[in-house]
């Protein structure tokens, strides 16, 4: 199974960077919506009730890392069925001996693919003069929510786009992700949503990491139990969604 | 505007893209009402010199006329005289067959009653009006093409450009355009440009046949007059008992020159003493049996040869 | 000027034609932007909050955002039909018409413009059935709904001028992600006068998309401030000028007829 994943993983990356088109949105995006909340929108940490000490950078940063994360995962999931529509997946699917070790191989470029974007998104917040205010187990707690929600993007989108075996599914990836994200504390922290927003971020999972991860990077670590149990639960959903998925595309031949 | 009696005139016509001339002075005449086949591998230049007769792309050097127009100084009156089925089929998949026609009838000022008459006659003649109504998507291949030459006749051109019109399509429907194209030529006096990268349909439905290659004309005329440049026809033998072998060498030797023959088989170059029926009936006289017989008549591939030194297959792969 | 005008009418009416019979095409534009609207307006309702913001209502402010939004579809729908034109062959058939190369560019712009007039109307609805009081009254939102057409007009015509440099639709869907980036360093979040940041601050002033925002929005939330009016209106129409050219000469290079 690791042999599988690592050849599949090995060939994703190469067919990465090898086009530009593929690589280069997926990194683009993030640091653009960065560029947009951290310098348009930094004047909302003056509304009253805005807590949060690290400054606006830092808090939009946990965001758009989560954000990245996410997307990150779903771009994978487009790659998988596009394999599909061309028919690379049936030479995956006959020549793998442990199918599972499919799935990892895609969940391991996608990863990879999304620590670039990370490192990137980092050093320019960095530069951008992003105020750091956990420890190191912080902030490694921070990237840990998000790499988890990486992986839980790709499993949604791998589940998916083995349903469909399209890349016209694409949309159908995207927009839940989408709205999970925006019907979230983007802006403000969600003490500061009212209204019918803030009654659905509240019940929002992905809230939980958001909020959890801002704590991190502030050094004022909340709900981080709460936040990992979340994180796993998803994980486990997804990866029975991804799993099931498989097997739909398996009987499909 | 009235059809033209006029034909096409080609002088010394060039078309450079950078470093490569793609079209490289060529010369050409043809009569009105006459097919005439532009024959050609892949990137000889059949396609470039299609889209400068049709204006859309200027010559880098030389004329050409095109109904009597010239193609470069009067380019809107060009246009006005032919109609052109280029390489792709040029379709909107969103649009029906009936919408594609009345588009084309539109934009070349074709109005009410007449349009619509003009439109039901057209998908009539390719076999389109139960499909007329149906989106260009939900069309096959050979439907597309059929399309395609409706919309290029459908201000009545007197001459018609078909940029291999034919590839890609099944057998019957291959057969069914070379019908239309060779009625249009034959009972409306069409004059038809025709590339092709396929010899059957060159040796079919041409009057008489070019040859490109490397953007240069390499040959011109009748298809016979072309096969018989290079050669004689060739019949080969194969004995039905394989111990005749020598008998049948020694008669058949009486029609012609030794040739290259399979094992087991004899073949010669008929030379004008005796044909096909001649050597059948020596064959029935000399109580000779044969198992098989095979009469191999030059082909345009075979003149390709003879001019460039490859066949037309074989300079698809360079 | 007849013939001009009746080739305009026949490739706008297949453009208009060619965008309704792709709901894939026109649902996304229309439902995406409803949606930001939405969530950001309560997301970022805390900002109406902050001292010196112009209105209470952050739904009011933040309308605009869609009307930009859903010219920037109308932008790659409009280029991406024009691109598959190009790939396919069919702009090729279309120059072997008598039809004029302007009347083809204005034609070809007819879907997005189609879309883009829905749109402005179903955003302007929605607003006003989600509470938005438009001070400028009847008159201001007619002239919205034409500064929104305008806007999708022009960057529609830059959509067309972006499928007719590549030549296909991947071009033009790349170029997406840099048209939505205007979209972004703009004043489209918070009045410009409240933007913190000097480098953020800065580029949307020299933004012309934030200045179409912004008379937008002060017929929504101020009334009639004639400044506003002037710039966006007339970075609206620079848009359309300037696309028109660029989109001119770039068909004359690709459709070289003689």
């Amino acid at each position: 199974m690791i042999s599988v994943a690592l050849g599949l993983a090995y060939r994703q990356l190469t067919v990465l960077f090898k086009n530009p088109s593929l690589f280069l949105p997926p990194m683009l995006f993030p640091l653009m919506n960065f560029a947009s909340f951290a310098g348009g929108l930094s004047r909302l940490r003056h509304v009253p009730g805005f807590d949060f000490h690290s400054g606006y950078t830092a808090f939009t940063f946990v965001f758009v890392l989560l954000q990245s994360a996410a997307f990150g995962g779903v771009f994978a999931g487009f790659g998988i069925a596009r394999d599909f529509e061309y028919g690379f997946a049936r030479r995956l699917l006959v020549s793998a001996p442990r199918r599972s070790g499919l799935i990892l191989g895609y969940a391991l470029a996608a990863l990879t693919r999304w620590l670039m974007i990370a490192i990137v998104l980092t050093i320019v917040a960095l530069i951008g003069g992003m105020h750091v205010g956990g420890n190191g187990i912080d902030v490694f707690g921070m990237y840990a929510l998000a790499l988890i929600f990486n992986v839980v993007g790709l499993l949604w989108a791998c589940g998916i786009a083995m349903r469909f075996r399209t890349v016209q599914a694409g949309p159908l990836m995207q927009t839940p992700v989408f709205l999970l994200l925006f019907l979230s504390p983007v802006y403000v922290p969600l003490s500061l949503l009212t209204g019918w927003i803030h009654s659905v971020a509240r019940l929002n999972p992905l809230t939980f990491l958001l909020e959890a991860g801002r704590g991190f990077i502030d050094g004022r670590p909340t709900q981080v139990a709460m936040s990992f149990g979340v994180g796993a639960a998803l994980l486990a959903v997804f990866a029975v969604w991804a799993r099931t998925g498989l097997a739909r595309a398996e009987r499909a031949g | 505007m009235a059809r033209s009696d006029k034909g096409i005139e080609v002088n010394g016509l060039v078309r450079r893209f950078k470093d490569v001339e793609a079209v490289a002075g060529i010369d050409l005449t043809i009569r009105p009402g006459e097919i005439y086949g532009f024959l050609g591998p892949n990137g000889a230049g059949k396609s470039t010199t299609v889209h400068m007769l049709t204006t859309l792309l200027p010559p880098s050097a030389g004329s050409a006329t095109v109904a009597g127009f010239d193609v470069v100084k009067q380019g809107s009156k060009v246009r006005a005289s032919i109609g052109a089925a280029l390489q792709e089929a040029a379709l909107d998949p969103f649009l029906t067959g009936r919408e594609h026609l009345r588009l084309g009838a539109s934009l070349h000022a074709i109005r009410g009653a007449r349009r619509k008459e003009l439109i039901e006659r057209l998908l009539d003649r390719v076999g389109l009006t139960s499909a007329g109504d149906r989106k260009v998507r939900t069309y096959s291949g050979g439907m597309k093409r059929r399309l395609d030459l409706a919309l290029a006749l459908i201000h009545d051109p007197s001459i018609l450009f078909l940029d291999e019109p034919t590839t890609g399509l099944d057998p019957q429907s291959r057969s069914a355009l070379w019908t239309e194209v060779g009625r249009l030529a034959r009972d409306e006096g069409v004059t038809v440009f025709l590339t092709t990268q396929y010899l059957e349909e060159a040796d079919v439905l041409a009057d008489r046949v070019g040859i490109i290659d490397h953007g240069h004309i390499v040959a011109e005329g009748t298809p016979a007059e072309l096969k018989a440049q290079i050669g004689k026809s060739t019949v080969e033998v194969v004995p039905e008992n394989h111990d005749e072998l020598g008998r049948l060498r020694e008669l058949l030797s009486r029609f012609g020159e030794e040739t290259a023959a399979r094992p087991g088989a004899f073949a010669v170059q008929l030379d004008g003493k005796g044909e096909l029926p001649a050597v059948i009936r020596a064959l029935d006289t000399e109580n000779l049996r044969a198992a098989e017989i095979n009469l191999h008549q030059p082909t345009l591939d075979d003149v390709f040869l003879a001019k460039t030194g490859r066949t037309l297959e074989g300079a698809e792969d360079e | 000027m007849n013939v001009i005008a009746h080739q305009v009418a026949l490739i706008a009416q297949r453009s208009l034609k060619r965008t309704a019979r792709q709901p894939g095409v026109w649902i996304p534009p229309l439902t995406f932007p409803l949606m930001l609207m939405a969530v950001n307006s309560n997301g970022l309702k805390a900002a109406t909050h902050l001292p010196g913001f112009p209105t209470h209502s952050f739904l009011a402010f933040f309308v605009p955002f869609s009307f930009m939004q859903g010219a920037l579809f109308a932008s790659a729908i409009a280029g991406t039909d024009l691109a598959r034109d190009v790939d396919t062959g069919f702009l090729n058939r279309l120059a072997l018409t008598p039809v004029r190369g302007a009347a083809l560019l204005i034609g070809e712009i007819g879907g997005a413009v189609g879309l883009g007039t829905v749109q402005a109307v179903v955003y302007l609805a929605i607003a006003l059935l989600a509470g938005v009081h438009i001070v400028a009254g009847v008159g201001g939102a007619v002239l919205i709904l034409l500064l929104a057409i305008l806007v999708a007009t022009g960057f529609g015509t830059l959509g067309l001028y972006i499928a007719l440099r590549t030549g296909s639709g991947e071009g033009v869907q790349s170029t997406f992600p840099l048209l939505f980036f205007l979209l972004l360093i703009s004043s489209m979040n918070l009045p410009r006068n409240l933007i913190e940041v000097n480098w953020f601050r800065d580029l949307a002033t020299i933004n012309p998309v934030s200045y179409m925002i912004e008379a937008m929005r002060s017929l929504v939330i101020s009334g009639w401030d004639g400044q506003a009016l002037v710039l966006g209106f007339g970075f609206a129409f620079a848009l359309v000028g300037v696309s028109m050219l660029l989109a001119a000469s770039q068909l004359k290079v690709r459709m070289a007829r003689t």
